[in-house]
């Protein structure tokens, strides 16, 4: 039940520029913005381009914005451009359903990654065992995981590895975790899931942790590492793949991938077109602090403008609610009651 | 006239809260039988214990019975209801289905229950989809909703097993129901299960892409003020605990959406506690739905029979 193991380097790294950073992009990237970020880590040897709305298929939407180009388009011109890379996509069970993961497979996307809050793994088992019947490589995404503890993490990955997940990542969407929090969680789910699957992690900037907690991640077990370039994506960004890339092979910690490359897309394909760059500011910050999901923010921002209350202070609230991902619809609610409030 | 009777099949939380419901608060209907294939289910202990005639046999035990019901409350899964339905038809017995199968049609009581000519089976879409698609029907009746979006939150304690196993199905359905109950040109629906302690109430949120001018303050927008409160009114006559958090949002027309605008309503809907607690409001919701249904269906039974024996 494995996933492919590649043998040649110690981890996988997955990039997520075409995922996690259409949120800070506001979902309106453009064919030309997939084909040429693609290129540049295809050549670079990325092994796994994840290519998707920011909230997975289906995504498109009121609560988390349109997409500017239909995501099947996006994903059908990544597929082309990739000579040797993968091409991945997101699905939130409730959100995406086995119907949008048919067409993407039909796309030419060949890894499914499938994503549910921390303690709601049983949610996904449905779409890990048909996206493995359709003969996708599988990875699940446990979010949120600052939430629950090691333990408690460990039964959820277990009920996605049962349903035929080959990859389980612990998934910082808050940027939460710091250091030990992660290689806690990373042991713990190894040490559940032994051959069963393999352990990933997935981090955010909101506390300036995504590359520490990724090399604490690696040494605690985990074989495959996400990351986007220039940290393109929610909240603070991501970890930035060109960073990790270094800094792993700088501890010896083989990657496969070619670091003068993922510089040179970062700097020369990606930064170009960024309209917002990622950045720890007030807002971001309390996303991390508060345990808040990291695409939250520009939609708190929408509504701090319209409803005259800061960012910060709706993602602080959001926060003790204990609203977890996809609940971008409550932040107007929890604007207005501040609004009245004042 | 005396009440008409009901089984129950399906003892779980749905089941259970129905026959509650229905002893409680519904003025046409009694609960005869309660249905479940479990012998130690705690529903049928506790119907049972009502003094309810029970059975872990199934429906064929029910429909074996001298005394059939006249209605049938269908809470197994849409799987088994698309087994039962042929059968309850051919008993000539009233089904309410709660499951998603939509072997009839989808059935808002306060929006649909009266256009319907057929109403041997109806279906009561999702917990959502009541929450839902008589706010989204309001805003129809003003103006035309291009496309209806709604997020609906429960709380992970009032999710089931069947809901886990099929949150595509319940998307989907609530999704077409927007479309058909709704009015909408075209639905999607959201659903999210939220682990928090304590747990949180059930939560609707439903955005309508509406024509520029109606976003816009005027008559139109008024008048889609006025008839959203008028659906919630009438949705509060039989859930108590169904409200709006906020006035609707408008939020005027932009290039993004097509040059439409755009209104959301905030609804939060606290369950009336008669087996699950408060924050299930999402159970609520339907089992009361249905038990509308049967008193609305049993007048319109009675009142044909009437007419029937005065001709």
């Amino acid at each position: 039940m494995t996933a492919p193991m590649n043998t040649t380097f110690d981890i996988r790294l997955t990039d997520t520029t075409l995922r996690d950073g259409s949120h800070a992009m506001s979902h309106q990237f453009t064919e030309e913005h997939v084909r040429s970020v693609v290129r540049a880590l295809d050549d670079s040897r990325v092994e796994v381009i994840e290519v998707t709305h920011g909230d997975g298929l289906g995504g498109s939407s009121f609560n988390y914005g349109f997409s500017k180009t239909p995501e099947l388009d996006l994903i059908k011109a990544a597929v082309d451009e990739a000579k040797q890379a993968k091409i991945a996509v997101l699905m939130l069970p409730g959100l995406g359903t086995i119907h949008d993961l048919n067409q993407a497979y039909d796309a030419g996307a060949s890894v499914a990654r499938i994503a549910t809050h921390c303690t709601e793994a049983d949610v996904s088992i449905q779409h890990f065992q048909h996206a493995r019947k359709l003969g996708m490589e599988t990875v699940g995404f446990l979010m949120l995981s600052h939430r629950v503890s090691p333990a408690e993490l460990a039964v959820q990955a277990r009920i996605m590895a049962d349903a035929g997940c080959q990859c389980v990542y612990v998934v910082d969407s808050a940027g939460a975790l710091i250091l030990d929090d992660v290689s806690d969680r990373v042991a713990a789910l190894v040490a559940e899931l032994g051959d069963d699957a393999q352990v990933g992690f997935h981090g955010h900037q909101n506390m300036s942790f995504g590359v520490a907690n990724s090399v604490f991640a690696v040494r605690a077990g985990a074989k495959q590492i996400d990351g986007t370039l220039m940290a393109l994506g929610a909240g603070a960004g991501n970890s930035p793949t060109e960073v990790l890339a270094a800094a792993f092979d700088r501890l010896d910690i083989k990657t496969g991938v070619d670091i003068q490359g993922v510089m040179a897309a970062a700097e020369d394909v990606v930064k170009p077109f960024i309209t917002r760059m990622p950045v720890m500011d007030r807002a971001s910050i309390m996303q991390g602090y508060a345990g808040v999901y990291s695409s939250f923010l520009i939609h708190a921002e929408r509504a701090a403008e319209r409803y005259g209350v800061p960012a910060y202070r709706i993602l602080e609230e959001i926060g003790k609610a204990g609203y977890v991902g996809g609940q971008e619809d409550m932040i107007v609610d929890v604007a207005v009651q501040l609004a009245a409030a004042r | 006239m005396a009440k008409k009777t009901a089984a129950i099949v399906g003892s779980g939380n749905i089941g259970t809260d129905l026959m509650f419901k229905i002893m409680r608060r519904s003025t046409n209907v009694e609960v005869k039988y309660m249905i479940g294939v479990d012998p130690k289910s705690d529903g049928l202990a506790r119907a049972a214990r009502l003094g309810i005639t029970t059975s872990a046999e199934g429906v064929d035990w029910l429909l074996a019975q001298d005394e059939l019901p006249d209605f049938v409350f269908e809470c197994t899964s849409a799987k088994a209801h698309e087994a039962n339905a042929p059968k309850y038809k051919a008993a000539g017995i009233h089904a309410i289905d709660l499951t998603p199968a939509a072997v009839g049609p989808y059935l808002a009581p306060v929006v649909n229950l009266e256009t319907l000519t057929d109403t041997m089976n109806v279906n009561m879409i999702t917990c959502a989809g009541q929450a839902t698609t008589p706010i989204v029907a309001a805003v129809s009746s003003v103006v035309e909703v291009e496309y209806a979006e709604i997020v609906a939150s429960i709380a992970s304690k009032s999710a089931g097993p069947g809901t886990r196993a099929n949150v595509d199905e319940f998307t989907e359905t609530t999704a077409k129901a927007l479309e058909v109950v709704g009015g909408a040109k075209r639905g999607k629906a959201i659903i999210i299960i939220n682990p928090v302690e304590p747990p949180m109430m059930m939560r609707n949120t439903i955005y309508c892409m509406i024509p520029a001018e109606a976003a816009a303050p005027g008559a139109t927008q008024d008048a889609i003020r006025t008839a959203i409160d008028a659906a919630a009114a009438s949705i509060r006559d039989y859930v108590p605990g169904y409200a709006l958090r906020l006035e609707p949002q408008f939020e005027e027309a932009r290039e993004d959406w097509g040059g439409f605008g755009r209104v959301g309503i905030w609804v939060q809907v606290a369950g009336a506690a008669d087996y699950l607690p408060e924050y299930a409001g999402n159970l609520d919701i339907i089992t009361a739905a249905a038990t509308r249904t049967a008193d609305l269906l049993s007048d319109k039974i009675d009142a044909a029979r009437t007419i029937a024996l005065a001709n």
